[in-house]
């Protein structure tokens, strides 16, 4: 980052320095003033900021203070139960689906030429109509609204007899959704993979789906475990939205507690609400830059590995697979 | 089926209120993600924290967070967003004149929320544009400002579309959130009202829905593809 911008603007010299000095610090002036005549004001004038208002939340002697946190402790652990779930079963569910989708297109290429004419139609047929029909399921709930694939499956699953707690329709939306997009993280990583990797795969004799599972996934896996962790950050995101079908985790359990208080503090609460899902999720991308920084680093050092100087042919092969 | 024809206008409207609380946020994103981008990379460093910081916590923010902010920290500090009932603009978008700000807190989280990714986008464009570029600019002369305007910012726009269109995609799926924020007449409301309201069926109501949110993303979404692998054949 600062690499790259040194590049827009000289090296600065006294001159500049000085006056990067001076306009740093009016503009500090000017923020201040702005944060304190736009937000601070209003809000003391409100009276925002007194203590009846913030002590249920940080101050450990207040009255309301244990109580306060036991409820929203409850709130958290539904948010981090659905999460958890949600997680683990788009997971699955997406590499399940990757894998369908990888081994169906090379059944696409298939002639099954040693079975009667009629029979190898039908075959070919049927491994058409599946592929057309998975490829419709994962544009159609790539392109849907999260909230309202949960919305639906809240209203649709009691309607066809299936009754669940709230957990679990929330957990199901959530999965429809996360599995179709990281079913197609991993599809796109393992279609990135240099063709060399199924030919040697192919020529010692592995199925294509034993090719799939010990060659493709592995290393779709690697290539894509950043895109993976910003996806599950987004699935940890998105939890909050089972308030829409009354689910009780954090945002909704911080909602229903505000009218409990002697005083109520709808903006201190989200904002402590707020504050914590900012650091967990904070936490978890900066896991995703550390893990990129990393593989990063493990691709460079093995080109640099061979000794001897590559024919320039090879090089640039490389470089279009980048 | 009869539903979707029968309900035809309550479909339409909705996805007409859906497409303009789109294009109202998307415009709106995209100018303050720039600005934001441009903070994050000007020579000040105060301009390039306020960026990093926005940023950073709109990022892993939940898109519900921002919105009650906007639903419940604005009238707090005694607004009620009424700066975007811009004469000429709300001719068009009537919503914005309502009585009622949620329409207007809407445009505001989305707006807000996004823009925060098409700053991203814009500095993974600025990132993908040669240093050498940049570096000829300088030693013509150019300001920070004239090199972002006339160098740097139009050859990052061909890096940037493809992110920002996913982008633009994710917001019109995030919009989706609206109906469940107090807007009154959007798709997803549509929804809720079709189906806890009136007690329509659930199947032919969820095909309409789904229709006017995939007429919204699947074009885009195509197009992307498209400009994707255009792109990669042309490297």
């Amino acid at each position: 980052m600062s690499q790259n911008s040194s590049v827009l603007y000289d090296a600065p010299g006294p001159r500049t320095r000085r006056i990067t000095l001076i306009t740093s610090l009016v503009m500090a002036a000017l923020i201040a003033v702005g944060v304190y005549a736009f937000i601070y004001q209003p809000l003391a004038e409100r009276g925002e900021f007194t203590m009846d208002k913030w002590g249920p939340l940080i101050d450990p002697d207040h009255p309301e203070f244990s109580p306060l946190w036991k409820f929203l402790g409850k709130g958290f652990r539904s948010t981090l139960t659905a999460a958890a779930l949600a997680i683990v079963s788009s997971l699955v569910l997406g590499t399940a689906l990757a894998v369908l989708r990888v081994q169906l297109r090379a059944l696409q290429r298939r002639r099954f030429t040693g079975l009667p004419t009629p029979a190898a139609l039908a075959l070919r047929g049927l491994s058409w109509l599946i592929t057309v029909v998975t490829r419709f399921c994962v544009e159609v709930f790539r392109g849907i609204p999260v909230v309202i694939t949960i919305f639906f499956v809240w209203v649709i699953l009691p309607e066809v007899g299936i009754e669940l707690s709230l957990l679990w329709y929330l957990v199901i939306g959530l999965t429809i959704y996360n599995m179709v997009v990281i079913g197609e993280i991993l599809r796109s990583g393992m279609e990135g993979l240099p063709g060399g990797q199924v030919e040697a795969a192919q020529a010692i004799g592995l199925t294509s789906f034993q090719a799939t599972r010990m060659v493709l996934l592995p290393q779709g896996f690697r290539v894509m475990l950043p895109a993976l962790i910003s996806q599950l950050v987004v699935v940890l995101k998105d939890t909050s939205l089972g308030f829409i079908i009354s689910y009780e985790e954090i945002m909704r359990t911080a909602r229903l507690a505000i009218p409990l208080l002697e005083t109520p503090n709808t903006i201190q609460m989200f904002f402590v609400v707020g504050v914590i899902y900012i650091a967990a999720n904070y936490l978890l991308s900066k896991l995703a830059e550390y893990v990129q920084r990393r593989l990063s680093r493990a691709r460079t050092t093995r080109t640099i590995a061979p000794t001897q100087p590559l024919p320039s042919t090879v090089l640039t092969g490389q470089a279009s697979n980048v | 089926m009869g539903l979707l024809i029968d309900r035809f206008d309550v479909f339409a409207s909705g996805f007409w209120l859906t497409l303009q609380l789109c294009i109202l946020s998307g415009v709106g994103a995209l100018l303050l993600g720039t600005l934001v981008a441009v903070l994050r990379i000007s020579p000040l460093p105060p301009l390039r924290w306020v960026g990093t910081a926005y940023v950073t916590v709109i990022r892993n923010a939940p898109l519900t967070v921002v919105w009650f902010f906007a639903a419940f920290g604005l009238p707090a500090l005694g607004s009620n967003a009424d700066f975007l009932n811009i004469p000429g603009l709300n001719v068009v978008f009537s919503r914005l004149s309502f009585d009622l700000p949620y329409f207007r807190f809407a445009v505001i989280a989305l707006s807000v929320y996004t823009a925060a990714f098409v700053c991203e986008a814009i500095r993974s464009g600025v990132n993908a544009v040669p240093p050498g570029q940049a570096e000829a600019g300088r030693s013509l002369g150019l300001t920070f400002g004239q090199n972002l305007r006339y160098v740097v910012l139009p050859q990052s726009w061909k890096a940037a579309v493809v992110p920002l269109g996913s982008v633009l995609i994710a917001m019109i799926k995030n919009s989706a959130l609206a109906g469940f924020m107090g807007v009154v007449g959007d798709l997803s409301n549509a929804a809720q009202e079709l189906v806890t309201a009136e007690g329509e069926a659930v199947i032919p109501v969820f095909i309409g829905i789904a229709l006017g949110y995939l007429v919204m993303t699947m074009p885009l979404g195509l197009l992307l593809d498209r400009l994707e692998k255009q792109r990669a054949v042309a490297r």
